[in-house]
């Protein structure tokens, strides 16, 4: 069905596709695994038609492309679920499905489109209001606003560049469901994830890259998760993370009956109250949009409360500002690295000192000290693994897991005494992942306190000693590590089960 | 009354078309800077070509395309060259502001100013309608061109907010890398937006030189590109809401016209400057809940995803 051959593409002196051969079968789910900053993404622009290759001929259903651009291969018959969403955040729902669709028509129909768009995400599970300003739904909505694009325009080959970052595990699973449908339909999927397990589940082969090359391609029936990671990072991966017994110590992050509003005025915080203490990680999982954004920002100081306090170390920082809660030791990774977490056309060095150039070690005097500031972001270059051309090229070049660990590398490396992290790993690869909860483990036992948001379960299940499901802005529950029961956990996030949790563990328990 | 409600609406008709032009252009992402200079072109071809063929009509075909003719410059400029859109458009209203002057004197007065008469566009009563009193004589009993403005008025509308056209140029200045995503070059669309809008901008200028004055002076447009400008924003980039605004900035000129014939102890001066601090004030009202398109005044380049 689809022929890549020979795909070469250079960035300067980075080379994203060193001679690429893909050949995507008909009827074929193919995974496509790779470390970040392998060339997943390119590889897919360059077939879609968003960048053109330096070198390589692709040959799609007998026909060549070659020169062209997205139109053309819309026309040809591939449909693609971009990593970095290609909608516009301004107008609703139904406007993004409609844009660029020519079956909508030539007189906009808001309200058939509309029906289509509520009928379509009944089918697939996947919950969309088609009136909502796409600027104002959470990454997850806006993931399933893509894949709702794609599946109703139809395509004889659909591209997922990493659809189910933002996505719940019962989302997911509503996913894959749909992409099988649509192989016994006769259509092929790429399918690009960082989850090997996805991967394994759904696909009927995997093509892996490794520095911009093929790196092995396999039926996904004859590897295991083990085999696949050694083929990306040609190493075994290390053993799985060890985890001390921490001895929980003072209350370091308190929030106390939090709310907050939307932009328009909806109310979705509903007022919580936790704390988290010295030595811990208070995981709050739920499906994305559930008011874990609201509460997110709320504490790091970008969006005011309706009621509700927040103290870092005994401290009320309620009425602080971003630096005032910076002051008070307080770190932020926010979810959307696009909008809050980076300067997308200021260079690496600068996104990564641009939070700490009011003091030493980067100012000297009323002077920057870039000397400085570019040391340090070449050793945390080295030690979060960045892949990147040097230490001055824009953020905006880098791919998007190496986007991602540039804002960890950030605010890890201040020694935080409480971090709030938003879905810290959304984007990495295996190794990288367990490279980030080995920090915020380490983080734990050297005392410090973490809020981690994620939708992942399986992550939250690795870090966290208490885990809390949101939903509809109101904690649905908080378990201890020790009384963890999946199907429960499960039945919160999906608002089945609602449970009154105990002081214990809402609050933690100090250590004896 | 009925005087100074007339005197409104013909200050506000080569707004509305300067206005309604600007609005296409800075949906699509390409600020509007350059209408004042569309617009004293569309002027200058305007009334040269009424003059020279003796026909009203070629003569507003060719104030469309005398805007059109400056826009295209903007547009190519901002999109293919990716120049920066402020100064391109200052550009053009510096460079329409000597050619006009310059084609007037070179071509038609041998090195003077040559003396420029055609008899300006006749009222056009709507038969029984015309009659009403107050209203009649103020709504349908007006020359083409206001009637015009109306109806392009009502088409910008429906064209943006009703078509799928409309919905990709809007997206064009809000992301344009969605709409290449999405199998349209922007490109194309930015500067076919442009200059359509120049288009829209030349008759405005036709409103003034062949429906009103009948001749053509240097600068003649006299800051009312800008003053549409001014008008796109405080009518939030809609369509109605821009008529509106130009309607106010009308009845604030016409308000100040009357002013003056009432020989206040105030310096004319002052009185002149009404409508600007009118403009001013508005702006600062309604400018801060302003939604700019998000895209303006940026390039697209392929190979450049954010
Ligand atoms: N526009 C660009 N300019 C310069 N370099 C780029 C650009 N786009 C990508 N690169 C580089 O090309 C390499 C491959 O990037 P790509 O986005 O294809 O990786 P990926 O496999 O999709 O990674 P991830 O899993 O993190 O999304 C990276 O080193 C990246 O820095
Ligand atoms: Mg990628």
């Amino acid at each position: 069905m689809l022929r890549m051959l020979g795909i070469t593409k250079s960035y300067g002196a980075v080379r994203a596709n060193r001679g690429i051969d893909l050949v995507v079968p008909p009827r074929t789910i193919l995974g496509l695994l790779g470390e970040n900053g392998s060339g997943k993404t390119t590889l897919m622009n360059v077939l879609f038609g968003l960048v053109s290759p330096d070198a390589g001929t692709i040959v799609f259903n007998d026909h060549p492309l070659a020169g062209h651009t997205p139109r053309e291969a819309l026309a040809a018959g591939i449909g693609m679920i971009h990593q970095h969403f290609m909608l516009v955040p301004a107008m609703t729902v139904t406007e993004n499905v409609m844009l660029g669709w020519d079956a909508a028509g030539r007189w906009l129909r808001p309200a058939a489109v509309a029906e289509r768009i509520r009928a379509a995400s009944h089918t697939y599970g996947l919950d969309l209001e088609p009136d909502a300003r796409v600027g104002a739904l959470p990454l997850g909505g806006q993931q399933r606003v893509e894949i709702v694009k794609a599946i109703l325009r139809g395509a004889e080959l659909l591209i997922l560049d990493e659809p189910t970052s933002s996505l719940s595990p019962p989302e997911v699973s509503g996913l894959l469901h749909v992409l099988r449908r649509l192989r016994d339909e006769g259509r092929s999927v790429i399918f690009i994830s960082h989850k090997l397990g996805e991967v394994l589940d759904v696909c009927d082969e995997v093509v892996v890259l490794r520095d911009g090359a093929v790196a092995g391609r396999t039926r996904a029936s004859d590897t295991d998760r083990a085999k696949l990671a050694r083929m990306m990072v040609d190493r075994d991966v290390s053993a799985p993370v060890a985890r001390e017994g921490g001895a929980a110590g003072a209350e370091r992050l308190v929030v106390a009956d939090l709310a907050a509003n939307d932009a328009t005025g909806v109310e979705r915080l509903g007022g919580v109250s936790f704390s988290v203490r010295s030595g811990e990680v208070l995981a709050v999982a739920g499906v994305d949009g559930n008011g874990q954004a609201e509460l997110v920002d709320v504490i790091a100081g970008l969006r005011r409360p309706t009621r509700g306090h927040v103290f870092v170390d005994g401290a009320d920082v309620t009425g602080r500002g971003v630096t005032g809660r910076r002051q008070a030791g307080l770190a932020h990774v926010p979810a959307d690295r696009h909008t809050t977490g980076l300067v997308a056309d200021m260079t690496v060095t600068e996104n990564l000192a641009f939070r700490d150039c009011d003091g030493p070690p980067f100012r000297r005097g009323p002077w920057l000290d870039f000397g400085a500031m570019r040391a340090a972001a070449s050793e945390r270059i080295a030690r979060f693994a960045i892949r990147v051309g040097g230490p001055d090229v824009p953020a905006r070049t880098l791919s998007g897991g190496n986007q991602q660990k540039l804002v960890l590398a950030r605010e890890l490396t201040r020694h935080p005494r409480v971090l709030v992290a938003a879905q810290p790993t959304r984007g990495l690869d295996p190794g990288a992942t367990r490279f980030v909860i080995d920090e915020v483990l380490a983080l734990r036992a050297s005392g410090g306190a973490v809020l981690y948001v994620s939708t992942e379960l399986e992550e939250a299940l690795i870090v966290a000693d208490r885990i809390a499901v949101m939903y509809r802005g109101r904690f649905a529950g908080v378990v201890r590590r020790d009384a963890v029961d999946i199907t429960r956990l499960g039945l919160m996030m999906s608002g089945a089960l609602t449970e009154s949790p105990d002081a214990a563990a809402l609050y933690g328990r100090k250590a004896p | 009354m009925t005087e100074f409600l007339a005197a409104t609406v013909r200050i506000a008709t080569p707004l509305v078309f300067t206005a309604l032009g600007g609005i296409l252009s800075e949906r699509a992402g390409v600020f509007a800077v350059g209408l004042e200079g569309m617009m004293l072109a569309g002027a200058f071809a305007g009334v040269i070509t009424a003059f020279l063929s003796g026909s009203m009509a070629a003569g507003v075909a060719a104030s469309v395309l005398g805007g059109a003719a400056m826009a295209a410059l903007v547009a190519v400029a901002t999109t293919r060259f990716r120049a920066e859109q402020m100064v391109t458009g200052l550009a053009v209203n510096i460079l329409a502001l000597g050619l006009t002057s310059f084609l007037l004197r070179g071509l038609l007065g041998r090195g003077e100013a040559p003396t420029i008469r055609v008899s300006p566009l006749s009222p056009l009563p709507v038969p029984g309608l015309a009659s009403v009193p107050v209203i009649g004589p103020l709504l349908f009993r007006q020359p083409v061109l206001t009637y015009l403005a109306l109806a392009a008025a009502v088409a910008v509308f429906v064209f943006l907010m009703r078509t799928r056209s409309g919905l990709t140029l809007r997206a064009v200045g809000e992301n344009p890398a969605a709409v290449f995503a999405g199998g349209v070059d922007p490109l194309r669309v930015r500067m076919l937006a442009v200059t359509c809008g120049g288009a829209l901008a030349g008759v405005g200028g036709a409103v003034l030189s062949l429906q009103q004055v009948g001749t053509f002076t240097d600068a003649m447009t006299n800051g009312r590109g800008y003053l549409a400008l001014a008008a796109i924003i405080v009518g939030r980039w809609m369509p109605f809401g821009t008529l509106l605004a130009c309607l106010l900035f009308g009845a604030a000129d016409a308000l100040q016209l009357r002013v003056q014939g009432l020989r206040l102890p105030v310096s004319s001066y002052v009185i002149q400057m009404t409508p600007y601090v009118v403009s001013l004030a508005m702006l600062a009202g309604f400018g801060r809940t302003a939604q700019l398109p998000a895209a303006i005044g940026t390039a697209f380049a392929r190979d450049r995803p954010s």
